[in-house]
This record gives structure tokens, C-alpha cells and sequence, in this order.
């Protein structure tokens, strides 16, 4: 009974979307007042049926419901609770329910937020949400429905994939949908402003926190699939350039442009039509990650259950959505003048070879993570792109971009000069050459001049971060510096943790596979890695063997690490790895197969120095994110509006 | 409306044209260069009587098919049934390649599900599996009369390639002029 009530409540909740898609923005169109009313109450209606239908879902879940399909293959009863929970966006059918709750979801949140926006503009951001809903939702119902009976039940679950039961999984998938969905919201408004052919500044100001929440959450959820992949995966690698991954990392890169050019948009009014673009492009690619997850067009080592009829309906809604937006754009952005005038050396410049950087970077990722499929449409062979060329793009590209963030962060609005930039970061020039050639020679083990340049950029990222807040304290000290210019400086100084990341990591990290017989140590990275052997392993849902290991470090004892490997009810064999975290280093041991019946195991040995720093880079520029999301003058703006609408009616 | 605001658009439609392309293609379906080609050369001998070798031209002027398989392949087990349908229905002669297996392992698996097929070639290090392109097991090869490879199925094969793809392909072969 219970499931048919999710299944109802999603069936209302499609009829909502529709309303809420088509009459507000007709009622905005024909100046119907009564039928642009009627967007709040939709969206907030709608976000209400989608909340029932998820409780619904995750109820049949927690009460070990077999009767429904989608339970049975997903759940078991002696799964942890927790993942019986969480197993409720574990698969094809309630992930998308969980996208959808979370589109209403923040449909929702602008019809409480957005109080200061003309009842005209409201209607329109919400209804374009609910067209997009309605996409979404008749995709759910009509080809992946959650609430599918099996009838008669099964006794037990098929269980949840193992790979799955794990506590970063529990989160990456409402993180990456938070962002993905979340950049709805801009191309909502972008959409919006443009039907209402007023492409002001006004529109920028609006999306501005909205994309920066929405960015956040991208860069959280990414950030733990990283986390996830590296500890889980046992291969200790923490990105694969695999095209799943890709697909979450190109919104992001879109939405860091779109960040930055709503910034030029806001405070100068221009790059008006380029904004728009962006905001469009960055939507678009968050629905091609979902094309490319979802319909199995491309392999990855994320082995979605593919259908193709599936991947016909998602390509339908994408050639819909960007297809008509993109018309209009071509439509309307003709004739949106930016009559603001800005000299070769300025900010404005710098921003926008940010933006090129960015997309370019991002184009090349697209043509990448497409390239197989685009030669396989040409019957011109069967091919796969692999991190050298990824890496060949992405490492060359990013070296000017962290050059940029110091001269742009330093370089006025308007006009500049070259003489006046060079007083402001020449310390910081001098500081990040001495400091980063000198890191490798005294930190590491060997020199190198990867390193060394890669450590350069990261204090000069750094240095000139610092210099800015100089700047911004200069008269009413540090603590005058506003919210806004906090979240600049500390997605900055995440950009340079992570490079330092990322730098050492790949360069200093050294791995071995190594056959162990009780009793044998290993030394790697200045560390001793004794074996003790493994003894017998029993979990609710698996059975396997623990390995434990001593690490001495000069014969000073620094942890005993116990890997495990497990044989799930599933029939999957999972790898846990022992991992010891430190800001300096990781050391990780996974089990790898046992190799004979004298307790002799493949074991393979990582050291990884400051691999935690990139997650730690992306925890910073996601505190950033939230900085200058949460600037009051967002909210006094709103406030002086809503004032002077009041005092106008008065 | 000026056109360089459509290229975005243009842009677009083409993309979406490759995706709609894409759709209809497996990702992981990789052809066999040696489909249409003369099949590799071999002579290896029987599990069950090893004095008797087996070559390609001794097999030429008839369609047959070689099955690669092995005990320790867990695919196989499930393809065995369809094997053994396939072998029942008496259309053309079933050959195993008996891949990187132990010959005792190999004999107690095909005694404990049956034998289909009219012998099981020994390929215990495997050269063969590399001559003829094997990458993973249990793969299936279609060769016709003149000893042209016609047909390779990757992974096992079940009812419904078995009854849509194999059964009238080996029909229309049979009936090629040898």
C-alpha cells in the first residue's frame, strides 16, 4: 500500500510540474495575473508530493519491502540499516527520484528566497524548473519507475552492490546531484531574463549565490568520489579521468567560469550575453553527464546498467532543453549591447581569459571523453582516451590559469597597467620562485623541476592571495575584509593546497606489489611494513580475511594497519584497504590474492605524500564557495528592493 | 538575429547527432579484425586422445564452430546448456578450444555438465587463444566451408543469440557452395 502512495504521489508531482511549467510563464507572457500566481504554490506543492514519494521509497527499503522490484534488487535484510537507507539512491531508478526531489527541492527554496523578485521573474524561473521537472519526471514514471511490483515477492534481496555499502557513497551521489541540479537554477534565471528581454545586471546578481552554493556542493560531491575512489578502490589512485568522472568535472569547470563571468556581470555589466551562454552551457553539461551515465553510450569503469531506450529519452530532453534554449539565445542575445568599456590591462581581461582558460579546458575534456564515441558514430574504428591525454590537456592549460588568479586578483577594474601590477605582486613573485624551488630541496626526498614548478605556482597562488587580503585590509585592518572577499581568498588558497596536492602526490608517491609470508617486512618511503599475517573475517552481509601490518619507522612504531578483503553474499569480492592519513603523508596497504596455503599474500604497499592535500584543497575552495554565498549584501540588496517595491506601491 | 549567435546552436545539433549515433553502438562490442579472414592455422591435439591433431584443413569444405572454454571460467557454465542445445540439434559439428585449462580439471568439468562437442582442443599455454584473438572466455568462432572465420560471439552465447544469430547464419552457410 505503502509504494502505491510514493507511486501516486509521483504521478501528482508530475501533473504539478506541468502546471507549474506552462501556465506562469504563459500567465508572465499574456499578463494573466492569476496564472502567474500560481507558480509558488505549484513548486512548493510539487517539492511536497516528491518529498512523500521518496519517504515512501525509502520506508519500502527500511521495512525490507521484496514485493518491490526495485527493493529487491538493491536491498537485503542483513544490510546495515544505514545502507538500507542509502541503497534508496543506489541504483538507476531512486538516484533519479533523488534528482528529482532535489530539482523541487530547490524550486522550492527560490519561492522562499527569492521574495524580492518581481512576481513577473518568478513565474518565469519557476516555471522554466517545472519544465525541466516534467522532462525528468516522465522519464522516471514512464521508463525507470521505482515503484515497479514483483509479484509474486522474492523471500530475500539481491543486496546492494558492496562497492556501494560504504559511508563516502552514502553522500557523493546527494552532493554531485546537488550541484549538478543546483546549476538549474542560473540557467533558469538566464532563461528567465531572456523571455522577459531585460538581460541586465539585475539577472546576475540573482544567480550569483545560487551558482556559488551549486558550485560548492559540485566540488564537495566530486571531492568525496575522489575520497571514495582512492580508499576504496584499492588501487590508491584518487581520479581516473574515467568519462564518469569527467562528466561531473565538466559542469564543474563550466560553473567556475560561470562564476567568475557573473562577478564581471554584476559589478560592470558586461560580458552580458556571454554570461548567459555560460550559464546555459554549464546546465548542459550537467544533463550530458546524466546522457553519458545513464544510457551506457560510453564504457566506464562505473558499470551502469545500461538501456538504450533510456538513453533515447534523456537524448530527447537534451536536444529539447539546449535546443531551445540555444534558440532563443540566438534569438535575444543579438541584441543585448554591453556598453562598457574596458582597457586591455584590467581586471575585466583577466576574467575573461579565465573564462577562455576554463572553457577551453573544458572543451578538450568534452572532445575527449566523446572522441571514442564520435569515431565508433563514424564506423571509423573502436578507440579509448586515456589519462596521457588528458593529462597532456588538462596540466599545460592549468599553469596559465594559476598565473592569472594572482594578476587578476591584484589588477583593477577598468584599467590597469602593467607597471602598477608589477609593484603590487612583484614580493610575491620573488617569494613563490625562492620558495618553491627551495620546497622540493629541502622537503623531498630528490629534486625534481615538475615539482619545483608546480610548488611555484602554489605559492604563487598563495602569496598573492595573502597580498590581496593586504589589499582589501588595507585601513580597516582584517577584520574589515567582507564575506564576499573572504570567499575569493579562500577558493584561491584552495587552488594552491590542491596544486601542492596534486604536485607531490603524482611526482614523490612510490608503490610496490610485494609477496608477503607472515613474518616478512618490507621498507618503502623510510617505513618498515611488517606482515603478521591474516586471520578469518565474519560481517553481516560478507565473510574474507584481515590482514595486519606493523610500520616502524626507524624503529619507532607509527601504526598497525589491518586491510581487509571481502567476499560479499553478492558474490563480490571488495578490497578494504589499511590506509594511516597524515597531513604529510598516506600510507596504504591493500590486500591483493592469497598465493598459496603457507599464509603467503600479494600485498601492495603504497607512500603517498600529501595525497590528503587535494581533498583538503577542495574543502577550502568549497569554504570559499560558502563565504561569498553567504555576503550580506546579497541579502541588503534584497532587502533595499523589496523596500523600494513597497514604497513605490505606497 | 546575427549568425554568429547560432553557432552555439549548430554546435549543439551536431553533437547531438553523434550521440544519437552513439546510442545505437555497444562500447563494448570490439569487432574482430578476423572476421572474413582465413582462420589462424593450428595443430594441437585432442583432450581425449592426444595422438589424434586437429588442423583447420581438415576441417575444410564444412561449416563448424570452436567454442573456447575452460573449467575455470565461470561464464562457460552458464553457456554450457546453449552449447549443448546447439550441439543436439545436429546442424554442424561444435569444436572446443580448451583454453590455458589442466587436463584433469577439463575432463571432470565436461564429465560432471556433459560433452557437446566433437573434441575439445588442447590449448594449454594459450598460443592458439593468441592467434585467433581470444580476450576473454568463453567466446564463440563461426567458421564456413572454405575456412573463412564468419562469426565471432564474445562472451557466452544464450537463447536468444543462439536462435536469432547463430542457428540462421549456420543455415545460409550451409548452403554456400563450398
Amino acid at each position: 500500500m505503502i509504494p502505491e502512495i510514493g507511486h501516486f504521489a509521483l504521478i501528482l508531482a508530475l501533473v504539478i510540474a506541468l502546471v507549474q511549467g506552462v501556465f506562469p510563464i504563459l500567465g508572465a507572457h499574456r499578463g494573466y495575473a492569476s496564472w502567474v500566481a500560481l507558480a509558488k504554490p505549484a513548486a512548493q506543492l510539487q517539492f511536497l508530493m516528491l518529498l512523500v514519494s521518496f519517504a515512501c521509497l525509502t520506508w519500502a527499503f527500511l521495512q525490507s519491502d521484496f514485493s518491490v522490484l526495485y527493493v529487491a534488487e538493491n536491498s537485503n535484510t542483513r544490510l546495515p540499516q544505514i545502507f538500507k537507507f542509502s541503497a534508496v539512491w543506489g541504483a538507476h531508478e531512486g538516484s533519479l527520484l533523488l534528482w528529482a526531489l532535489i530539482l523541487s527541492a530547490w524550486t522550492a527554496a527560490v519561492t522562499v528566497f527569492g521574495r524580492s523578485l518581481s512576481p513577473l521573474m518568478m513565474a518565469r524561473v519557476v516555471g522554466v524548473l517545472g519544465l525541466v521537472a516534467t522532462g525528468f519526471l516522465a522519464f522516471l514514471i514512464f521508463t525507470s519507475n521505482p515503484f515497479e511490483r514483483l509479484l509474486p515477492a522474492v523471500a530475500e534481496g539481491r543486496d546492494l552492490n558492496p562497492l556501494l555499502q560504504d559511508i563516502g557513497l552514502v553522500m557523493h551521489p546527494p552532493m554531485l546531484y546537488m550541484g549538478y541540479v543546483g546549476f538549474a537554477i542560473p540557467f533558469a534565471f538566464a532563461i528567465a531574463a531572456m523571455l522577459g528581454g531585460r538581460l541586465d545586471a539585475a539577472w546576475a546578481r540573482w544567480s550569483r549565490p545560487w551558482t556559488q552554493i551549486a558550485w560548492v556542493f559540485l566540488t564537495l560531491g566530486i571531492a568525496l568520489g575522489s575520497w571514495w575512489a582512492y580508499y576504496e578502490l584499492g588501487w590508491g589512485g584518487w581520479w581516473f579521468w574515467d568519462p564518469v568522472e569527467n562528466a561531473s568535472f565538466m559542469p564543474w569547470l563550466a560553473g567556475t567560469a560561470l562564476m567568475h563571468s557573473l562577478a564581471v556581470t554584476e559589478k560592470r555589466g558586461a560580458f552580458k550575453a556571454w554570461t548567459v551562454l555560460l550559464a546555459i552551457f554549464t546546465f548542459s553539461l550537467s544533463l550530458l553527464g546524466t546522457f553519458l551515465v545513464r544510457s551506457g553510450v560510453l564504457t566506464s569503469v562505473h558499470a551502469f546498467a545500461a538501456d538504450p531506450s533510456r538513453g533515447l529519452f534523456i537524448l530527447l530532453f537534451l536536444a529539447v532543453v539546449v535546443g531551445s534554449s540555444l534558440m532563443l539565445y540566438a534569438a535575444r542575445a543579438s541584441k543585448v549591447r554591453s556598453h562598457v568599456r574596458f582597457e586591455l590591462v584590467s581586471r575585466e581581461t583577466a576574467l575573461l581569459l579565465n573564462n577562455v582558460i576554463l572553457v577551453v579546458t573544458t572543451v578538450s575534456i568534452l572532445l575527449g571523453t566523446l572522441y571514442p564515441l564520435i569515431i565508433d558514430a563514424l564506423g571509423a574504428g573502436k578507440i579509448s582516451v586515456g589519462p596521457p591525454y588528458f593529462n597532456a590537456v588538462f596540466i599545460p592549460l592549468t599553469v596559465p590559469l594559476a598565473i592569472l588568479i594572482g594578476v587578476g586578483s591584484l589588477a583593477r577594474w577598468k584599467r590597469d597597467s602593467f607597471a602598477n601590477i608589477w609593484v603590487k605582486v612583484r614580493v610575491a613573485f620573488v617569494a613563490s620562485l625562492v620558495f618553491g624551488i627551495l620546497f622540493p630541496l629541502v622537503a623531498m626526498q630528490h629534486f625534481s623541476w615538475q615539482a619545483a614548478l608546480g610548488m611555484v605556482l602554489a605559492f604563487w597562488v598563495f602569496f598573492s592571495s595573502l597580498k590581496v587580503m593586504k589589499e582589501y585590509a588595507r585601513g580597516r585592518g582584517i577584520g574589515g575584509l567582507s564575506l564576499s572577499q573572504w570567499g575569493m581568498t579562500f577558493g584561491h588558497l584552495g587552488v594552491a593546497v590542491f596544486i601542492t596536492g596534486i604536485t607531490l602526490t603524482s611526482i614523490y608517491s612510490s608503490e610496490k606489489d610485494v609477496r608477503l609470508v607472515p613474518g616478512d617486512s618490507f621498507s618503502l618511503g623510510g617505513y618498515e611494513f611488517l606482515f603478521k599475517g591474516t586471520t578469518h573475517l565474519q560481517g553481516p552481509n560478507y565473510q574474507g580475511d584481515r590482514g595486519e601490518i606493523v610500520i616502524t619507522r626507524e624503529g619507532e612504531p607509527v601504526t598497525v594497519l589491518y586491510p581487509e578483503k571481502r567476499n560479499y553474499l553478492s558474490g563480490m569480492p571488495m578490497t578494504e584497504a589499511g590506509i594511516d592519513a597524515g597531513l604529510t603523508r598516506d600510507l596504504f596497504v591493500a590486500l591483493g590474492e592469497p598465493l598459496d596455503d603457507q599464509g603467503a599474500w600479494a600485498v601492495r604497499i603504497y607512500h603517498k605524500p600529501f595525497v590528503r592535500w587535494i581533498w583538503l584543497g577542495a574543502l577550502i575552495m568549497a569554504l570559499g564557495g560558502v563565504c561569498s554565498a553567504a555576503d550580506k549584501r546579497y541579502r541588503l540588496l534584497a532587502r533595499r528592493e523589496r523596500e523600494a517595491l513597497a514604497g513605490g506601491v505606497a | 538575429m546575427k549568425s554568429r549567435y547560432l553557432i552555439p546552436l549548430a554546435v549543439f545539433i551536431v553533437i547531438v547527432g553523434f550521440l544519437a549515433v552513439g546510442l545505437k553502438n555497444d562500447p563494448k562490442r570490439v569487432p574482430s579484425p578476423l572476421v572474413g579472414k582465413p582462420a589462424p592455422r593450428f595443430e594441437l591435439p585432442t583432450l581425449y586422445d592426444p595422438e589424434e591433431k586437429i588442423t583447420p584443413e581438415k576441417l575444410r569444405g564444412k561449416v563448424w564452430l570452436l567454442n573456447v572454454w575452460a573449467s575455470w571460467c565461470v561464464s562457460c557454465r552458464a553457456e554450457h546448456e546453449v552449447i549443448k542445445r546447439l550441439a543436439r540439434m545436429n546442424l554442424v559439428p561444435v569444436y572446443g578450444l580448451n583454453y590455458k585449462d589442466e587436463e584433469a580439471d577439463a575432463k571432470a568439468w565436461l564429465g560432471q555438465l556433459g560433452n557437446p562437442y566433437e573434441a575439445s582442443l588442447v590449448d594449454r599455454e594459450g598460443n592458439v587463444g593468441i592467434d585467433w584473438g581470444v580476450y576473454g572466455v568463453p567466446e564463440t568462432f563461426v567458421i564456413d566451408k572454405k575456412g573463412i572465420i564468419r562469426h565471432k560471439v564474445i562472451g557466452p552465447v544464450n537463447d536468444e543469440i543462439l536462435q536469432e544469430t547463430l542457428v540462421p547464419l549456420i543455415r545460409k552457410l550451409i548452403e554456400e557452395e563450398g
